[in-house]
């Protein structure tokens, strides 16, 4: 099985340690992975705030940079639901691009939904002695319906005392560009997800979207909790290795 | 036109968010009312196709909204009632005023009604030196207070026991006490004189039958029904989309429609007005008109993209799910319809991009809304169309611009953007403190005020996979 790693720039540059982590997952189940280096980001963040010009010139280099792969695996809900859903509009005008992002949306997956859906694995042989409770992030959640996968995953994996996170499903606030164009109401949002998070007394949140983790992490770290944020490709490597 | 509010959006959230009594009552209220709705959606088998039922149904009508308004214009007037077409608020106005002194009235009793929110009708009818109250508990308490809707189906939904107790004693001359059995006794003591004494009823309406010429009100206090029964005259305001086709079509909406707002299978009173009382009719009004209002959904109409928003119900399911409804309310829109429902139609109803179009920001996006739509509208999708649109119209804010312009010069080509990464890692040197960029700077305050930044890492995922491979 052959699958192109599609990083994201928050990964990236941020958290580097999850594709890290999502590439041993991978290769410990089979998969021989390659890194397309021409890919930089989804364009999202324009693309959300409005810009479809600027959005458009790096969206392309996405229809580019995976053209010849098979697969395209990504540790973000959000940034292949910008493919997926926003694409088709970003390039409705425009058919031999409107078709290449339709090829791209068909074979771009969630890490967990590729390790479900398409390696067929629900059990990866992790084991995780912790506390742990789950976000379930907006875009994974409505438009690539994968939180079944990351449930199968998580509940498949040993020792795991898992507790359900009040209001699981809302927002956690951040939003792109929403989290600074009104930054307090996404205050207000954050800080509602985080005491739900520390309500569970989890050690750890689990999630699948990098750029909601890094919303809560910073919240809960401005707030001096010791609660670990962990993707779930990270959770699943530590569970590999121990 | 909808009066402007002086403060920007972001001033308008600041403003509500410090008011800690509203947020309490709103986050409480939603939970319940949404807690119901899912309740309601699971006993009923296959929502999906309910949904989906209800969007072809509204989908159906407002293709063919020239014809059914039609239909329902010749049956009302069949009926012996009266039909007027507004084409804007100012408009509309007139029509209801003029007929209101034509029949020398003097009080109006009202029944629940966001079109007549939308129109200002309350203040031109004051200032006619007419008495109109409203008749809806929660739009009376409103009344009192000075204050406007909310929330489309509870309007008062910002308001607790204790401040309801308030303004009931202040209007009573005497302490009424904050219990659910004592506020009602008090409104009800003062509606069922106004009920018995209008010279004029006013309502609302929730769907049109178009086969008949049928204006249907739901209510959970039997307002709507004293107020069509009793008074001699009865004016019915609509927004002109309200309309469906048949009766079967009304039984499958108002299976909806509660159940979304409320989580009801059905409401305490559904009430169905055909014209005035015919010969053998029991109770009735003499007179009847319905007032049509159009108010910039032409314009949505003729919008390939938004047209859909005319499909909506007015369940308010939307408003219950929204994270950022439940955060600020409903006032912080500072529009009639707030709520995902009211960001996308606002814009497009007062055609102000620039104004009202910031409202489409008042979204993360995450979709809950169009998650809850029973006529399955993408309002997250509509938002995401407005952003743009508003961008391209030219209204956007320099340095934004010109942020996005420098991401665009250098996320476009991977070697530019490798250089952007590690510009920023290098940078952000000085403030790097255990993986976190802490302090508050000017750039980074709106981010770091509630919140650690995550730092660049020293060296990307591309680099790390670039040296395992060699």
């Amino acid at each position: 099985m052959k699958a192109s790693i599609f990083i994201t720039c928050i990964c990236d540059s941020m958290f580097p340690q999850v594709g890290q982590a999502m590439v041993r997952v991978l290769e410990k189940l089979g998969v021989t992975l390659d890194f397309p280096p021409d890919q930089t980001c989804c364009g999202q963040p324009a693309l959300s705030s409005g810009y479809w010009e600027y959005a458009r010139p790096v969206a392309e280099t996405m229809l580019a940079a995976f053209r010849d792969s098979k697969y395209v695996v990504a540790p973000a809900g959000s940034c292949i639901t910008a493919v997926k859903e926003y694409y088709p509009l970003l390039f409705a005008d425009n058919p031999e691009q409107y078709r290449q992002a339709k090829e791209l949306s068909a074979k771009i997956y969630e890490f967990s939904e590729f390790v479900v859906r398409i390696l067929n694995k629900q059990d990866v042989g992790a084991r995780f002695p912790h506390r742990v409770t789950y976000h379930s992030s907006c875009h994974a959640r409505r438009f690539l319906n994968t939180d079944k996968y990351v449930q199968l995953l998580l509940s498949n994996v040993k020792e795991i005392d898992f507790v359900p996170l009040p209001h699981e499903e809302a927002c956690c606030g951040f939003g792109g560009t929403f989290s600074v164009k009104l930054p307090e109401i996404s205050e207000a949002m954050v800080d509602e997800k985080a005491r739900n998070i520390l309500e569970t007394k989890a050690d750890v949140l689990v999630g699948v979207d990098l750029s909601c983790l890094m919303n809560i992490d910073g919240r809960l770290k401005k707030q001096k909790s010791d609660i670990r944020v962990m993707h779930v490709a990270e959770l699943l490597d530590e569970g590999l290795r121990t | 036109m909808s009066e402007r509010p002086t403060l920007h959006l972001r001033d308008r959230t600041v403003k509500a968010l410090k008011d800690d009594q509203m947020r309490q009552a709103v986050r409480k209220a939603v939970d319940r009312l949404s807690g119901n709705k899912d309740k309601a959606a699971r006993e009923l088998p296959n929502w999906e196709d309910w949904r989906e039922q209800t969007k072809l149904i509204r989908q159906h009508t407002v293709n063919h909204l020239d014809y059914y308004l039609k239909l329902l214009t010749d049956n009302v007037r069949k009926a012996g009632g009266k039909v007027y077409f507004a084409p804007g608020p100012e408009d509309a106005r007139q029509i209801i005023t003029g007929l209101c002194k034509q029949y020398g009235a003097k009080k109006i009793v009202k029944s629940k009604s966001m079109v007549t929110e939308e129109i200002h009708l309350n203040k031109a009818l004051e200032a006619a030196g007419m008495d109109v109250i409203e008749s809806d508990l929660a739009e009376y308490i409103l009344q009192l207070a000075g204050e406007t809707p909310s929330h489309i189906i509870v309007p008062a939904i910002h308001k607790n026991r204790q401040q309801i107790a308030e303004l009931f004693s202040k209007a009573a001359g005497e302490k009424v006490e904050p219990d659910t059995p004592a506020l009602t006794a008090f409104a009800r003591k003062v509606l069922r004189n106004k009920f018995m004494t209008a010279d004029v009823g006013i309502t609302g309406c929730n769907f049109a039958v178009a086969e008949t010429g049928s204006i249907t009100l739901v209510t959970n206090e039997g307002n709507a029904r004293l107020t069509t029964a009793l008074p001699r005259v009865v004016i019915s305001v609509m927004g002109m989309e309200r309309v469906i086709p048949t009766f079967e079509d009304l039984e499958a909406v108002l299976s909806m429609l509660p159940r979304n707002a409320t989580g009801q299978k059905l409401t305490s009173y559904v009430s169905v007005i055909n014209g005035p009382r015919k010969p053998d009719d029991i109770d009735g009004c003499e007179k009847f008109h319905l007032v049509i209002v159009d108010n910039g959904r032409s314009r949505m109409l003729a919008d390939e993209e938004f047209r859909q928003a005319l499909h909506c119900i007015r369940c308010g399911a939307c408003f219950n799910v929204c994270p950022v409804y439940r955060q600020i309310g409903g006032h912080a829109y500072g529009s009639v319809y707030g709520g995902p429902i009211g960001s996308v139609i606002t814009p497009m109803l007062e055609g102000d991009l620039e104004f009202w179009g910031e409202l489409s920001y008042a979204s993360t996006l995450c979709a809950a809304c169009t998650t809850a739509c029973p006529a399955k509208i993408p309002l997250q999708d509509l938002l995401f169309k407005l952003r743009q649109r508003r961008v391209s119209a030219g209204h956007t804010q320099a340095f934004e611009k010109f942020a996005f312009g420098m991401w665009k010069r250098f996320f476009k080509l991977p070697s530019t953007y490798k250089f952007a990464m590690k510009a920023a890692s290098l940078g952000q040197k000085p403030l790097v403190n255990n993986g976190y960029i802490t302090a508050k700077l000017p750039l980074l305050a709106n981010w770091t005020n509630s919140r650690y930044m995550r730092a660049a890492a020293d060296t990307t995922f591309r680099d790390e996979w670039k040296k395992r491979k060699k």
